[in-house]
Formats: structure tokens, C-alpha cells, sequence
């Protein structure tokens, strides 16, 4: 480790670059910010130190910030979120890696019945103020095991805050609101955006941790999104033109808790609301938001709230991934389903 | 390669000796080892007074779950060597993470026994602040406590403060994954914990012949490099000198050490439990004869260290402590439903806001209604 190498993968300091910046660089200038600004953030788990972790989100920060406070960790799940909480009691705030969504699951039992729990076990008495960020979803040609949407496993127990992010600069927001919350959050990063760009400052305006967005104003459609699919909502929005739609589109960014006071204030306008998500449709997370908009906008729908989310099966292969994601076609056909008044 | 030459040569001392370490007999008599040294007069005595008490609480308890006071109560019973030896040898800046079954122990580090007791009274999942006399939550899941005993410890040698995390776990817990992670862990640190396995033979009807085939559970700790040793869980001044020994070594930067009790639990598993289903009455009777409290007792008095005055003066106090708990535990404790949507976050949100107003709205509705 030579230390020309430190100082190339050192996250850079100063002004916001000029250039865009992926994801993946913002959620490395996030967890750099941190660990600069608070001497109790911890950065630890499988491969994020001399690697930077093995889609390089830690890059350079075990080099920068010493392997007391970034380093790696024997290769066990359970091990590295129930340490995180005894670390946690006692006045650390670790930020912790789980290589991929389905390789979180043996850390289950911690993170439903400890993480999630030990503030309202203990009346408020521990705090676990602790970060566990999944990447997550499909979309890269992964093979089994690394491309699983596991949102509604996390957003079913009550106690933790479930955030993903749908733009790069959003990720940097939302990382650091994560890792200044008094709360357990899942950080759930959708790995296809790891790489996608965008220009503009790092910074920690913008809306509050547990606050949907609206990325996208429109009058006749309420398209709500987060995470992966962001991208695709909006690049759907934008095809929908061509057809006369003003398609609005909501990041959600907070799944639990879910921001009912602005969506239902979009769906309230628009009349007509389709949630577009890549996790399994039975028993998903849309299923939730739809139920909510029914119970809070029923008598403003012009139409059934519809659902895009992938189907009732275990990820496919890559080789088939593509038949299994929302994309734009799919999205517009459900928004074409929304009993407009020539179809009637 | 330097650390698995290191290991090759050393691994032998990381083995459990092969006779449990005892210091004392089952009738009170010395056993003339001296692998840890033997405890003071003062903290034998402090000791047995702490393990009577601890053993009518414990009898308190399960006489309050018989007359549905509490929604279920395991007993200890048999095990105060390891509930009371454990506490008195740990300092009061380190740390407790204890299970269910481990009450006697919180009530000895000096939880209030009402505060103990709201977990299975059923008022609440825990009745004390962590952080008052270091006791964290009783664990429920098996060894998902060794954990966090592990980071606690490791966040404080990053602090540089002389912490060192104490962790009990059962045989059965020993089965369980997080038991393997946390002595990884623990060893690939150096962490200052201490686990203290209190092996009373049964997991609720499952012998531990079932749970392993390994020499013994405290040969585990080898293979992670963990120096590990091997007590008799019924004798109070081992299970104190070995634990005293390994919280000294946690706390010099010597590590972690993996300890086993060999003990019983001389009750079932809860109330709820029938412990003649899987295991004989001869059983339970050779194990009665090596009540932990009687072999204390017999030293003490062959040493004169206590009389009768003495044993008179504790039973009293005893009973003093068991008549408040049964009068405390007489009238049902005062709860509030909101409470239940007041923890959940640090700030409640407004889904659960409102799910706590359209409670209280129910509840302020008139009968009959």
C-alpha cells in the first residue's frame, strides 16, 4: 500500500467537484464527510478496508482514516451487525457494510429482534444510532444471490428506518441524515445507480431523512418510485409525453416511514397513481402504498392504483433479469390502463 | 504464517485443564488445587450471604409465577455458584450482558428485584436502565447476547477505557451460530470479554450429549484461540477465582477467555416445564448433594467464619426481601398503553402518533359503547 496510492484514492476535500459524481462517490464523500466530522463513526465489515469494499464505496477511507475506525471484519453477518450494536451501547456510531442484499440475511435475527428493538426494549434507554447499508436490487447481471429487493423484510419491522436513494446527490444526503439519525436505518443503495451521474453540490440541503421528493411535476399521473427504479419512473415520465401524459413523479427515499402526507397530496391532484418497484409484487411494498392511498384518496382516484413490480419469482438469471425489471414500456402500459375517459 | 507458527506451538495451553478447577469439595472440604488462587474470607462470605439471598428470591419468583403473578419464571435454582461467583468478580465499571435465566445474577449486581422481574411479569420487555449498574437487557434469543458483549468490549478498547464485557450463555446457546461469531470475533480483536458458559446439562429437554460430541464445550474455545477453562460450576470460590483471573487478563489486554461451569439445573426449564419427561429423580438427587450453597456453608463453619448467629441474621434478611417482593408483586403495576408507541423510534412518527391517539380515543370511550 504505497502511499501515491492513499492519496489517488483519497476521497477529495474541499469545494464539490464540478465534474458529475456517481453514486458510488457520493456515498464515499458521505461516509468521508462523517467519519471526518464525528470521531464516534466506525466503518466496518467484509472487504471494505484495503479493497475499499467490492463496489469501492469505501475506497480509500481505511488508508485515510486508519484501520481503527475503517476496517475489515471476519466474514460473518450476524457477527458484524450484533458487534455494531454492543459497539453502539457504548457511545459509537458504526456505519456497517453487508456485501449484498441476500448475503444480509444471516444478520436477520439481529437486526429484527435487537436492532430493531433495544430502544423500545430498554424505554428509550439505548439508542443504536447505527447504519447498515445493503446494496441491493438487480440490474447488473448478477448472478443468484446478489440481486435481491429485501425492502418489505426491513420496512415490516417496526423500530428501524428503511431509506434508498434514487440520484447520486441524493445519496450523499441521505447517507449522512442516515448516519446523524438517533435511529437504526437500513441504507438500502440500488447497485445498478452505483455508476450513474449527476452534476451539482454535496451537500445536506434538501428534504428531511423521512421526506418523499418530487423529481418530476406533472398533472394527470402520480408515478411513485424509489431506489433502482427512480431512473426508469422518470425516463417513463419523459416517453409519456409523446402519448399527452404530464406524468409526476415521486422518489419516496424514506420506504419506512412513508411520507403519506405528500404523496397522497400528488395523488389527491393527479387522480391517478401507479407504483413502480423491482421487488416481487405479492406482499411488497407497493402493496402497502397502495392500500394506504386507497384508505387516504378513495374518493379522489379516477382509477384502481396500479402496480409495475417484478414478478412473484426468485430473481432470475441475468441472461433473463431483463424480462423481470419495470421498465418504460411496462410502466406506460399501466399508466394506458388508468381508465382515461376514451377508454371508458 | 507467524500467527499459525505462534498457535502450533502455544495451542496446548489454550486447552481446558483435564479436571474441571475446583477448589472446594462437595462437603466444603479443600481440594488443594491451585491453578486460581483462592478467594479472600471477606468475599467468601460476601459469597454465600449473596447466593442465600439469591436463592430466595429465586424461590420467591417461582412461588409468585404459581400463583399467576408472573406469566412464566425460570428458575436457577443449583446454579447460584455460577449466578453469585460471576458478579462478585466483576468490577463496577465492567459490564453484564446476562439471559433469561439469569435473574439471581442481576438481582447480586444489585438491579432492584421488582425491576428485574417486570420482564416476566409481563409489564414490559425490560424494568431497569442498562446503564445504572451496567446490566444490559436479559437476552431471550440464545446467544445473539454474546455479540454484543463482544462489540461493547471492543468499542471500549477503542475508547482506551478499562471496560471488560462479561457474557453468560447456556450449553444449548453454545449450538448456536452467533456463539461462533462472537469467540471469532472476540479473539480476532483481543477483546475483553469474558464467556462464561454455564453448561447445567439441559437445553429445556435436550441433554447436551445431543448438543455436541466435542470433549467438552470448553474445548471449543481453542479453535478460535481462545484459552479456555473448565470449572466446577457448583463450587462458588472456583467459579469467582476463574472469573476474577479472566476479567484481570481482559483488562491487561490478555484477551478473551471462553469459561465452562459445570453445573444443574436443579429445577425445569420454567414453570411450564415437566423436567421428569427427560430426566430420572436419581439424577436430580446426586446433584442436590453438591448444592453449592451447603458446600460454602461447611467451609465457612469449618473455618469459623460464620455461626449460627450469622445464618440466623441472613435467613431473616432473606425473608425480609422475599416478603417486599411478594408485596410489591401483590397489586398490578401501573402501565400506560401510549407507552407502547413511545420507544419505538426516538421520535415517535406520525403513523405511529396517530395509532396512539385512535388508542387512547378507544380507551376514553364509555362501556357499552
Amino acid at each position: 500500500m504505497s502511499s501515491t496510492l492513499d492519496q489517488r484514492t483519497a476521497p477529495t476535500e474541499g469545494p464539490p467537484p464540478a465534474a458529475p459524481v456517481t453514486m458510488a462517490a457520493a456515498l464515499n464523500r458521505a461516509l468521508a464527510d462523517a467519519l471526518e466530522q464525528d470521531a464516534r463513526v466506525l466503518v466496518f465489515g467484509e472487504d471494505v478496508g484495503a479493497l475499499g469494499g467490492v463496489f469501492r464505496v469505501t475506497e480509500g477511507l481505511a488508508a485515510r482514516f486508519g484501520d481503527e475506525r475503517v476496517f475489515d471484519t471476519p466474514v460473518a453477518e450476524a457477527g458484524i451487525v450484533g458487534t455494531a450494536i454492543g459497539m453502539a451501547m457504548n457511545g459509537l456510531r458504526p456505519v456497517v457494510e453487508m456485501q449484498f442484499d441476500a448475503f444480509a440475511y444471516p444478520a436477520f435475527e439481529q437486526i429484527t429482534s435487537h436492532l430493531a428493538k433495544l430502544h423500545n426494549r430498554t424505554r428509550g434507554r439505548i439508542e443504536l444510532p447505527i447504519v447498515v447499508r445493503i446494496p441491493y436490487g438487480g440490474g447488473i447481471g448478477g448472478v443468484e444471490h446478489h440481486c435481491d429487493s429485501s425492502e418489505a423484510y426491513y420496512t415490516h419491522t417496526a423500530g428501524l428506518r428503511v431509506v434508498t436513494p434514487g440520484s447520486p446527490r441524493d445519496a450523499y444526503t441521505l447517507l449522512r441524515q442516515a448516519i446523524d439519525s438517533p435511529d437504526p436505518v437500513i441504507f438500502l443503495e440500488p447497485k445498478r445507480r452505483y455508476w450513474s451521474k449527476e452534476s451539482g453540490p454535496l451537500d445536506l440541503a434538501g428534504p428531511a431523512i423521512d421526506s418523499a421528493v418530487v423529481r418530476r411535476p406533472g398533472n394527470d399521473v402520480t408515478l411513485i418510485s424509489y431506489g433502482g427504479t427512480t431512473a426508469t419512473a422518470l425516463q417513463a415520465a419523459e416517453a409519456g409525453l409523446e402519448e399527452g401524459w404530464d406524468i409526476e413523479v415521486i422518489d419516496l427515499r424514506s420506504l419506512s416511514p412513508f411520507d403519506d402526507a405528500l404523496v397522497a397530496e400528488s395523488v389527491r391532484r393527479t387522480g391517478r397513481a401507479v407504483i413502480v418497484h423491482e421487488a416481487a409484487g405479492f406482499g411488497g411494498y407497493g402493496a402497502e402504498i397502495a392500500a394506504r392511498l386507497t384508505e387516504q384518496c378513495f374518493h379522489f382516484l379516477e382509477a384502481p392504483i396500479l402496480r409495475v413490480a417484478g414478478f412473484d419469482i426468485p430473481y432470475p438469471p441475468p441472461k433473463l433479469e431483463e424480462h423481470h425489471l419495470p421498465n418504460v414500456d411496462r410502466i406506460l402500459d399501466a399508466v394506458a390502463r388508468l381508465q382515461w375517459d376514451d377508454d371508458v | 504464517m507467524t500467527s499459525l507458527t505462534h498457535s502450533a506451538t502455544n495451542d496446548r495451553s489454550l486447552l481446558p485443564g483435564e479436571r474441571p478447577f475446583a477448589l472446594l469439595g462437595a462437603g466444603g472440604e479443600l481440594t488443594g488445587r491451585t491453578d486460581f488462587p483462592m478467594p479472600s474470607p471477606e468475599e467468601l462470605v460476601a459469597l454465600y450471604r449473596a447466593m442465600v439471598i439469591g436463592r430466595r428470591f429465586d424461590s420467591q419468583a417461582t412461588a409468585l409465577t404459581k400463583q399467576g403473578r408472573l406469566a412464566v419464571y425460570p428458575s436457577s435454582r443449583g446454579q447460584e455458584a455460577c449466578q453469585v461467583g460471576v458478579v462478585h468478580a466483576m468490577r463496577n465499571q465492567d459490564w453484564l450482558f446476562p439471559t433469561y435465566r439469569d435473574s439471581v445474577a442481576l438481582v447480586t449486581r444489585g438491579v432492584h428485584p421488582v425491576d428485574v422481574l417486570c420482564l416476566l411479569r409481563g409489564d414490559w420487555h425490560c424494568g431497569y436502565d442498562p446503564y445504572e449498574r451496567r446490566v444490559a437487557p436479559q437476552c431471550t434469543p440464545l446467544a445473539t447476547n454474546t455479540l454484543h458483549a463482544v462489540g461493547l468490549a471492543h468499542a471500549a478498547t477503542l475508547k482506551h477505557e478499562d471496560v471488560v464485557a462479561v457474557v453468560l450463555l447456556g450449553d444449548g446457546a453454545t449450538s448456536e451460530g452467533d456463539t461462533h461469531e462472537a469467540l471469532n470475533f472476540a479473539a480476532v480483536w483481543n477483546a475483553p470479554v469474558v464467556f462464561l458458559i454455564q453448561n447445567n446439562g439441559y437445553a429445556i429437554s435436550v441433554p447436551s450429549a445431543r448438543q455436541t460430541v466435542a470433549p467438552s464445550l470448553a474445548h471449543k474455545g481453542i479453535g478460535y484461540g481462545i484459552a479456555s477453562v473448565q470449572v466446577d460450576g457448583n463450587d462458588p470460590a472456583a467459579v469467582f477465582a476463574t472469573v476474577r483471573s479472566a476479567v484481570e487478563a481482559a483488562a491487561a489486554g490478555g484477551g478473551p477467555t471462553l469459561i465452562e461451569a459445570l453445573t444443574y439445573r436443579v429445577g425445569a426449564h420454567t414453570n411450564a416445564d415437566d423436567a421428569t419427561k427427560y430426566r430420572q429423580p436419581e439424577e436430580v438427587e446426586a446433584w442436590l448433594v453438591r448444592d453449592p450453597i451447603t458446600r460454602l456453608e461447611l467451609y465457612l463453619q469449618s473455618e469459623h467464619l460464620i455461626d449460627e448467629t450469622d445464618t440466623a441474621e441472613l435467613e431473616a434478611e432473606a425473608e425480609a426481601l422475599a416478603a417486599a417482593l411478594r408485596l410489591a408483586l401483590n397489586d398490578d403495576a401501573d402501565l400506560n398503553p401510549a407507552d407502547l408507541f413511545a420507544h419505538v423510534y426516538v421520535t415517535p412518527t406520525a403513523m405511529l402518533a396517530a395509532q396512539q391517539q385512535a388508542l387512547q380515543a378507544e380507551l376514553s370511550e364509555p362501556e357499552g359503547e
